[in-house]
């Protein structure tokens, strides 16, 4: 590995002014679990490291009336045992809980999993799914951009020199919502998502019609997907067969994956549709405030 | 579970606590990742980007001159090799191949091998350096698939290589990628199969895959200025790495010392050497211990992998189930290097079952993928895939029941192969009884998408050379010091076999793997040998020591030796007298000092090993992804001498073989890139991905073993590829005829049927 600087600043000033320091390139570490091992391997060379995770507001962890405010660097383990976010945002637990193993999950944050901007990182289509916007600060002061447009390609997002992912914001729940994440992976563990499929609805009062949802699809593009028009044939309909399957159809026909090493294209179009049917099903199960039997990898 | 023969045993058949045990749990075992000497330096490879390409120039001088480099090595360094070939005790070794698999010379014949090497005072030093060497290369096409690379026009590995055919009067093949031709013939094929009423033809592909074991290569050297090279490394055979190392570098064997670390699995592929001339060289040229490890994606992309192969099997059945003609046509990747198993392949493919009238023809073909190696029952595996298929196919053909087709056809003693040997006494039908009788068996299989396949197999398994010292010591135990590198509990199956002969407890012998220095000649750990084989030179041992403790009883009681005898852990004498062991070895000072037994076993040969495999499965008829529900292992184990470690060996080669079947692979690109280079990509079964495998212990006594041993290291991967492509066809009526039978692949199928 090569030699480089490591600097743990502890307010939001100095790491910014860390970040834009000309002349010398500069990477925040979070939970260090993409980026050590992108160093070690030679991929990224920066000449410094800048320790982001003993700044305060990049550990926030709260749901108010705003919704829910999570810090960039927070790590997966404190997402999974936070009731609230257990109850209402259960995407974003089923992400947590399959990126890598306990000692990842101790680690790893969603700041991280997002700019980190893999096509198949698994927060991101919970993130979409769940209207998550992000929360930007740069040299130029903060801005806000949804996450269904922050990843730019694969590894590239919207991040200028200088700029730090701060919060991910997530609005309200409504009442009668449900969300769930699912990946399809060759083995039961330890694996890249193949395709990762975010879903969420709210149901009407009857559990029988679908207010609103929002589907995102993971590894299937050269960025995780808003895929838009499946989300809104769902609204204002009574919950189907027929309806999902229509969602899952106009979902394949968005997506633009590569034959790789995880899978053909032809196989990953497929898969998304059937990922977004069981997605659906298990958003909606759990809108209606029942269980669903759903075990990770399987 | 056993079927076990009545314990007719004081120590063989229990469940002693393993004497390397505490080291391993506590993490105390030093592996070869753990040397340290003082003054010692790092050492980093440069190796090949491209997977086909002559090699025009390189320029070392700029990795030289950064401060903290001690030493920089290319193929220049190592001696020429001429046409040597060289025996190496489990086979013959051509010196050139090896040589410039170590260091390319002329050519890179595939992406990850090694070309130069530096040695710096850090690895970071050493790893910035290499990155400094210029290497012009001239890049040539690759040729990755076994097919592809046997037709005229293929791109040539080897300007020099012409195929040995089975008959001298086939002439000269001109430049080829093809090495070596493989026949057996046994009756009258075209008879037999006239004879047949169902005959069946079928191709299959296997994928190539590693061995994946969790230690990567490592070796640390010292060359002494008085000509005396050290070697610490992890290896399966320390004299096949000490004669290999001296070979390359063409000084004496005896001047090289290997002494064998723990190892983080093999098998097979610790056999060859990668490292030690390397580090040793850079030794040289430094003065100073130098250690080289390799990296994951180092150990992937350079290291023998078993191979690809491509398989046409085609067999007759007459209405009664009973096997009238078989016939075989297989080419297998030898990688950059001739020497695939294609030969044992050829050998396994009907091992299983009485063929009257038999073809097998083989093909070894060079392509630009690492030089193959040992994995596990080397071929075997792969012709079982097509056999056990092909079969399944036949008795849903012919509606008979797989374990009854088995039990009509299966090979007995005296059975002739159609390459030639009859078998002493086996236990394939056995193996097929007791699937038949298991609960699994007779448990019917219920649910949506699931289904039932069985599968049979078989090894040789190996005798070869063996030598353990053992040291009576006077507080009543067994110091014994043997050359087997321990790979799956061996130290303790040997020392167990000691103790039994002697008539003491396991406990009471202490183990110790030694250097070359240390222990008589002892070939490689593989081949299922080592239990067998150490374990008879350690009987040997044992019988010796018995001798000389008789001999000391007589002086003690001043009779003629010829008048006491050894029985049930002690000496009996004239007139009912008796010592027990722990009694005579305090009295060792008194009459005459040390008692040492050395045993060695050569001659013995292994009667062959059969396992036959039960799996039920369900499948996501959606994804493709195949849950494995259920799965038990019928093997012959001849006897077992500690059954954990037999059931270890069982359920380790079925999960490896299930990871054969479901989803390993060499992934490469358009330009003979290994994509996949990693265990994230490259998918061995993990904990969540297999059942608790059942085992079925099978006791048929090899007679070739004083207490009937039979090797049960590699006979376990055989059969899961097929029992699962049986089990998948049972669940959604696809056969799959090409591994791995992962998502994509079986979906694919899945849905052409649907369409159909
Ligand atoms: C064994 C293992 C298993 C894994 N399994 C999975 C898995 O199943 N699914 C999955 O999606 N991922 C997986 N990963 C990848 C990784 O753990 C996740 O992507 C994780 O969420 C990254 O978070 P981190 O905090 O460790 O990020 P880091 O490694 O600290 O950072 C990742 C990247 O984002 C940048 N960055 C981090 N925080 C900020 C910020 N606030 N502002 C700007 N830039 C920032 C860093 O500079 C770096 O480039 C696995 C990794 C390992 C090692």
């Amino acid at each position: 590995m090569h030699a480089f600087d490591y600097q743990a600043p502890t307010t939001l000033r100095e790491a910014l002014e860390l970040l834009s320091k000309p002349q010398q390139s500069a990477r925040p570490l979070a939970g260090g679990t993409d980026l050590i091992d992108q160093m070690r391997v030679g991929r990224l060379t920066p000449e410094v490291v800048i320790d982001i995770k003993k700044i305060a507001e990049l550990n926030a962890l709260r749901v108010d009336s705003g919704g829910l405010h999570l810090g960039a660097a927070v790590p997966c383990y404190r997402i999974c045992s936070e009731r609230a976010i257990i109850d209402d945002y259960s995407a974003l637990v089923d992400s947590c809980r399959i990126i890598g193993g306990v000692q990842i999950q101790s680690r790893a944050s969603l700041g991280g999993n997002l700019c980190n901007s893999g096509p198949a990182g698994d927060s991101i289509p919970s993130l979409i799914a769940l209207q998550a916007t992000c929360l930007i600060a740069g040299p130029q002061g903060t801005r806000e951009v949804p996450v269904e447009s922050f990843c730019t390609g694969p590894g590239k997002n919207v991040l200028r020199t200088g700029e730090l992912l701060i919060e991910l914001r997530m609005p309200r729940r409504a009442p009668h919502s449900g969300s769930h994440y699912r990946r399809m992976i060759p083995r039961n563990e330890m694996d890249i998502a193949v395709v990762g499929v975010g879903a969420s609805v709210q149901l009407d009062a009857t559990g029988k019609t679908i207010v609103a949802a929002r589907l995102a699809l993971g590894a299937v593009a050269p960025t995780p997907l808003y895929a838009e028009s499946a989300s809104q044939l769902l609204a204002g309909q009574p919950v189907s067969d027929a309806l999902i399957a229509k969602a899952a159809q106009a979902a394949r026909e968005i997506v633009k994956p590569i034959s790789d090493m995880r899978g053909t294209a032809e196989y990953r179009v497929h898969v998304t549709g059937v990922l977004v049917q069981r997605a659906l099903q298990a958003a909606i199960v759990r809108a209606r405030g029942e269980a669903c039997d759903y075990r990770p990898g399987h | 579970m056993s079927t076990g023969q009545s314990r007719k045993y004081k120590v063989i058949g229990t469940r002693p606590v393993r004497h390397d045990g505490v080291d391993k749990v506590t993490g105390r075992a030093k592996y070869g990742a753990d040397v340290r000497l003082t003054g010692m330096l790092y050492a980093a490879m440069l190796r090949s980007p491209h997977a086909h390409a002559r090699i025009k120039r390189i320029d070392t001088s700029k990795a030289a001159a950064v401060p903290g480099v001690r030493a920089v090595v290319t193929s220049a360094d190592l001696p020429e090799q001429g046409d040597r070939i060289v025996e190496l005790g489990e086979g013959a070794a051509n010196m050139p191949h090896l040589s410039s698999n170590i260091l390319a010379r002329d050519k890179v014949l595939y992406r990850g091998h090694a070309v130069a090497a530096v040695a710096a005072d850090n690895i970071h030093i050493a790893e910035e350096a290499v990155k400094l060497i210029q290497v012009e290369y001239e890049i040539l096409p690759p040729e990755m698939d076994v097919v592809k690379a046997m037709r005229s026009g293929a791109s040539i590995l080897h300007d020099d290589l012409r195929t040995e055919f089975a008959s001298p009067s086939s002439g000269d093949s001109g430049p080829t990628n093809v090495a070596k031709q493989y026949l057996f013939e046994k009756g009258d094929v075209a008879a037999g199969f006239s004879r047949s009423e169902v005959v069946v033809e079928r191709e299959f592909d296997t994928a190539t895959v590693h061995q994946g074991y969790i230690e990567p290569h490592n070796a640390t050297a010292l060359w002494n200025p008085d000509g005396k090279i050290t070697v610490w490394m992890s290896t399966q055979g320390a004299f096949s790495a000490r004669q290999q190392t001296a070979e390359v570098l063409r000084v004496p064997v005896s001047s090289v010392k290997v002494v064998p670390m723990e190892i983080g699995g093999g098998f097979g592929g610790k056999i060859p050497i990668y490292l030690p001339p390397v580090a040793a060289v850079l030794s040289r040229k430094s003065g100073r211990p130098v250690k080289l490890v390799m990296q994951r994606a180092d150990v992937f992309e350079a290291t023998g992998p078993t191979p690809g192969s491509h398989i046409r099997l085609k067999m007759g059945v007459s209405k009664d189930g009973k096997i009238q003609a078989a016939e075989a046509w297989m080419a297998f990747e030898a990688g950059a290097y001739p020497g695939s198993p294609v030969g044992m392949a050829c050998m396994c493919v009907f091992a299983c079952y009485d063929i009257p009238n038999g073809r097998i023809e083989g093909y070894d073909v060079c392509v630009n993928r690492p030089r193959t190696f040992a994995y596990r029952a080397p071929g075997s595996t792969h012709v079982a895939f097509a056999i056990e298929s092909v079969i399944d196919e036949i008795c849903q053909k012919i509606g008979i029941d797989p374990a009854e087709f088995r039990l009509k056809n299966g090979a007995r003693e005296g059975t002739r192969r159609v390459d030639g040997p009859t078998f002493p006494r086996v236990g394939m039908v056995e193996t097929v009884e007791a699937i038949k009788n298991s609960a699994h068996y007779r448990t019917p299989l219920t649910g949506k998408n699931r289904g039932r396949g069985i599968a049979s197999g078989f090894w040789f398994n190996v005798g070869l050379k063996s030598s353990v010292t053992a040291t009576v010591n006077n507080d009543g135990t067994v110091s014994l010091v043997e050359g087997s590198t321990d790979i799956g509990g061996t130290r303790t199956s040997i020392a167990m076999q000691l103790a039994e002969t002697l008539g003491i407890a396991a406990e009471d012998v202490n183990p110790t793997v030694a250097d070359t220095d240390s222990v008589g000649y002892t070939d490689i750990t593989g081949g299922s040998r080592v239990t067998f084989a150490t374990g008879i030179a350690a009987v040997e041992a044992a019988k010796e020591i018995q001798r000389q403790l008789v001999e000391r009883a007589a002086l003690l009681w001043d009779c003629d030796p010829k008048a006491a005898c050894y029985v049930d852990g002690g000496v009996q004498g004239p007139d009912g007298k008796r010592i027990g062991f722990k009694e005579l070895a305090e009295k060792l000072h008194l009459t005459g000092g040390a008692v040492i037994g050395n045993g060695t076993s050569s001659a013995a040969q292994q009667g062959g090993a059969f396992g036959t495999h039960c799996v039920d499965l369900e499948v996501d008829p959606d994804t493709g992804k195949v849950q494995i529900l259920r799965y038990t292992i019928a093997q012959d184990a001849g006897t077992a001498i500690h059954p954990s470690y037999v059931e270890g060996q069982m359920q380790g080669g079925v999960v490896q073989g299930i990871g054969w079947a479901l989803n390993e692979e060499y992934f490469y690109d358009e330009q003979g890139s290994m994509r996949n280079a990693t265990f994230l990509d490259y998918r061995m079964p993990t904990t969540y991905d297999v059942p608790m495998i059942d085992t079925i212990i099978v006791e048929v006594p090899d007679p070739a073993h004083p207490y009937g041993v039979r090797g049960v290291g590699e006979v376990p991967i055989c059969p899961p590829p097929a029992a699962i492509a049986n089990a998948i066809r049972a669940a959604v009526g696809v056969r799959m005829r090409e591994l791995p039978m992962s998502p994509p692949r079986l979906l694919a199928e899945i849905l052409k049927a649907q369409t159909k």
